[in-house]
């Protein structure tokens, strides 16, 4: 029953686009789009996915797709998808493309409302850490101790000092319907849930890591491998939130891989010394003692 | 419906649309000269798990016959492809 590389969707409805060579958000944007099929319109605010989506007149999406203001993906997913309806269009999906700056910083109160109203829309958040697409600037999803051009590494501060904000617990704590994290080191577990979400009515979540092999200097070729790892080293994890039963862990590694070997493989994190590694690797602990708390063990 | 390059790539204003509102799919330049080495697939040592398809950020491996293919036109040649594969059955070769 489950989906997987078999039963994907042949089409593809993203391609020809002009991201980076090993671009990990536009493999989120194809893969989920092949799961949603055709009847899908998609919505993406300013970011990566729209810079290199829309290059006049190229248009690389195979489905309806539109550019949206930054801050309002969530409001025009809600718009699109009151017109279809009122129009009596039925069987079609909503989904939005934010990044991680479009998401957590200037979209999180359209996204608050639609949650709050309960529309039907998929909202996708394809997380690169950075605002990628304007040359790498911090973003409230910045993880500690990344450089960017607006946390430079140097001899007293080396880069970012704040953690990652928690969207999806952020999301989940609306009571939504549906909610999960994912990355695209996994695939399969991605498609699963993008297509669980397609099911389920009312505002959908999906909190997908898309590493950036310009923006966190990795080799084109390491998008997914580094993906994996950060699932391994416990730096993310993957789990589902569902209204009236919570949360749920998808995957737990039975010891975490090095935190160091993740990090040191990143030009973004190569300054880090070792007390910021301890710094990271304590913060990961006290992570993962929340969660099983969160999950009642 | 997959994007696909058009025969005709408007050259005029007169045929380019009045809005930025445009037709899904319309393609008109290649993303091929943006490689510096191609991923070839050793038809022989590969068991069609189609990993490589599924990883690709581009979209370009496919399935034809039996037999898994790539659209070079559009690959960029990352060689995410060649990393997924447990077989070993794509290797990267420098382009001349």
């Amino acid at each position: 029953m489950g989906i997987n590389v078999k039963t994907l969707c042949k089409d593809e409805f993203f391609y020809g686009h002009k991201a980076c060579a090993g671009c990990g958000g536009s493999l989120a944007v194809r893969i989920a789009l092949k799961v949603l099929g055709e009847r899908s319109f998609a919505v993406l605010p300013a970011g990566c996915m729209s810079a290199v989506g829309f290059n006049f007149p190229q248009l690389c999406f195979g489905n309806n797709a539109v550019i949206s203001t930054f801050a309002g993906t969530a409001s025009m997913l809600t718009g699109i998808e009151a017109g279809l309806r009122a129009q009596g269009i039925r069987d079609f999906q909503a989904v939005g493309f934010a990044g991680d700056g479009g998401t957590a910083d200037i979209g999180l109160q359209a996204l608050s409302g639609a949650i709050d109203r309960n529309d039907d829309i998929l909202y996708i958040c394809y997380d690169n850490e950075a605002y990628m697409n304007t040359g790498i600037q911090k973003s409230s999803l910045t993880p500690f101790g990344a450089r960017t051009t607006t946390t430079p590494a140097g001899k007293n501060i080396r880069g970012n000092l704040r953690p990652k904000k928690n969207m999806f617990e952020i999301v989940a704590a609306h009571g939504i319907p549906y909610a999960a994290t994912a990355s695209i080191g996994d695939l399969n577990d991605f498609m699963e849930k993008v297509e669980k979400a397609s099911r389920i009515k009312g505002t959908k979540y999906i909190h997908v890591i898309a590493p950036c092999p310009t923006g966190w200097g990795i080799a084109p070729d390491e998008t997914v491998e580094v993906a994996k790892e950060a699932l391994d080293c416990g730096l993310w994890y993957l789990a589902e939130y569902e209204e009236g039963s919570g949360m749920t862990l998808n995957y737990r590694p039975g010891t975490f891989a090095s935190v160091e070997h993740y990090l040191k493989r990143q030009g973004r994190f190569r300054h880090l010394t070792g007390d910021d590694i301890d710094i990271i690797n304590h913060s990961r602990d006290v992570k993962w003692k929340l969660i099983e708390k969160n999950l009642g063990e | 419906m997959k994007p696909y390059l058009r025969d005709r790539i408007p050259e005029t204003l007169a045929e380019l649309p009045d809005a930025t509102a445009y037709e899904a799919g319309y393609l008109v330049t290649k993303n091929a000269g943006w490689r510096s080495s191609r991923p070839v697939i050793h038809q022989e040592t590969c068991r069609g798990c189609l990993k490589c398809y599924l990883y690709c950020p581009e979209g370009v491996i496919f399935q034809d016959g039996g037999k898994v293919k790539i659209d070079y036109d559009f690959c960029k040649g990352c060689g995410i492809c060649r990393k997924i594969c447990r077989f070993g059955a794509i290797e990267m070769e420098e382009e001349k």
